[in-house]
């Protein structure tokens, strides 16, 4: 399935958000992920489908003013 | 003593993470501020959560508290967006608010802010919203829901220090009891504590830090300035005069011709 990762296209096989992150070696407590705009916790990505064409962010703490 | 939504604190300079030439000089600069705020943001991890860990743990082993940005959101519904992944990743309701409405002044977009706030207040988090130093704005802010106001003083990074005492003057005068934080301009120390005379709780900074000769030296001065401010505050100032006034006692005076 094609998706949009941070931006970029990607062809993955995982059909859950967090087999999404363990496909693309996200690792980390510290990371927070978005689907289509909305905020997924880091609790229900495992029961999060995704579709073709989905939009995926994959943020993590950085430096900031 | 500083209260910002519950939370007491000793130092009154919040400190950005940005810009330093090393993390290192980062941590020492934040040491030696003796800052107890840092503020920090979320970006696209590239690294597989790497470079973000490494970055969240040094703060983390800094024993600071952090205000998450939302710094680079152009749209309430990003702002929005971000600040509840912010709230999940670093464990804190405080959230920074950042709705830019202009890409060459970072000017905040005014009306968005109020908007993006009123929903963040009522979804429980502690909004520090970065304003512009207009009276009504921050009238409605309050409205919405913020229990602390961050005007800035001129524009993010600008170095050029406070553009308009007189509207930063109003804002204090008006909201007696609202904690006010100069948040963007700030250039030098003598810019901190001109605005801290002026009554203002504390003072936020980053670029006039990070960007310093010697970061770790200035974050120190910056400190010291913020709370020399403050104390004059306190203390009460003398008002200026137009012609000069002898502080040496005129009677007693010898008479030597």
């Amino acid at each position: 399935m094609n998706l949009i990762v941070n931006g970029q296209n990607r062809e993955v096989v995982a059909e859950t958000l967090a087999a999404l992150l363990a496909e693309l070696d996200f690792q980390g407590g510290w990371l927070a992920t978005a689907l289509n705009g909305d905020v997924v916790p880091a609790g229900e990505r495992d029961r999060c489908p995704l579709a073709e064409g989905d939009r995926i962010e994959v943020l993590s703490p950085m430096k900031g003013g | 003593m500083l209260e910002l939504y519950g939370q007491n604190l000793s130092s009154r300079l919040l400190l950005g993470t940005a810009l330093y030439p090393s993390p290192a000089i980062m941590a020492e600069a934040i040491k030696a501020s003796g800052t107890e705020i840092v503020t920090v943001s979320l970006r696209r991890e590239t690294s597989g959560g790497k470079a973000g860990g490494q970055f969240w743990s040094l703060v983390q082993s800094l024993g600071v508290r952090v205000l998450p940005n939302t710094a680079g959101c152009h749209s309430v519904s990003e702002a929005i967006t971000t600040a509840r992944m912010a709230r999940e990743v670093f464990g804190t309701d405080w959230i920074k608010l950042e709705v830019i409405g202009n890409h060459d002044t970072l000017q905040p977009d005014v009306f968005g802010l109020v908007e993006a706030a009123r929903i963040l207040a009522s979804e429980g988090f502690d909004v520090f919203p970065y304003t512009t130093d207009d009276l009504v704005v921050a009238e409605r802010l309050l409205d919405a829901g913020c229990r602390v106001l961050m005007p800035w003083c001129a524009p993010i990074g600008s170095a050029r220090g406070p553009q308009n005492t007189g509207a930063l003057r109003s804002l204090r005068g008006y909201f007696p009891g609202i904690p006010l934080i100069v948040d963007a301009g700030i250039g030098r120390p003598s810019h901190a504590a001109a605005v801290m005379e002026l009554g203002y709780d504390a003072v936020l900074l980053n670029t006039a830090v990070a960007k310093a000769g010697d970061p770790v030296t200035i974050a120190a001065a910056f400190g010291k300035a913020v709370e020399a401010g403050h104390e004059a505050y306190r203390a009460g100032l003398i008002e200026p005069r137009d012609m000069a006034v002898p502080s040496t006692p005129v009677i007693g005076m010898a008479a030597f011709s």
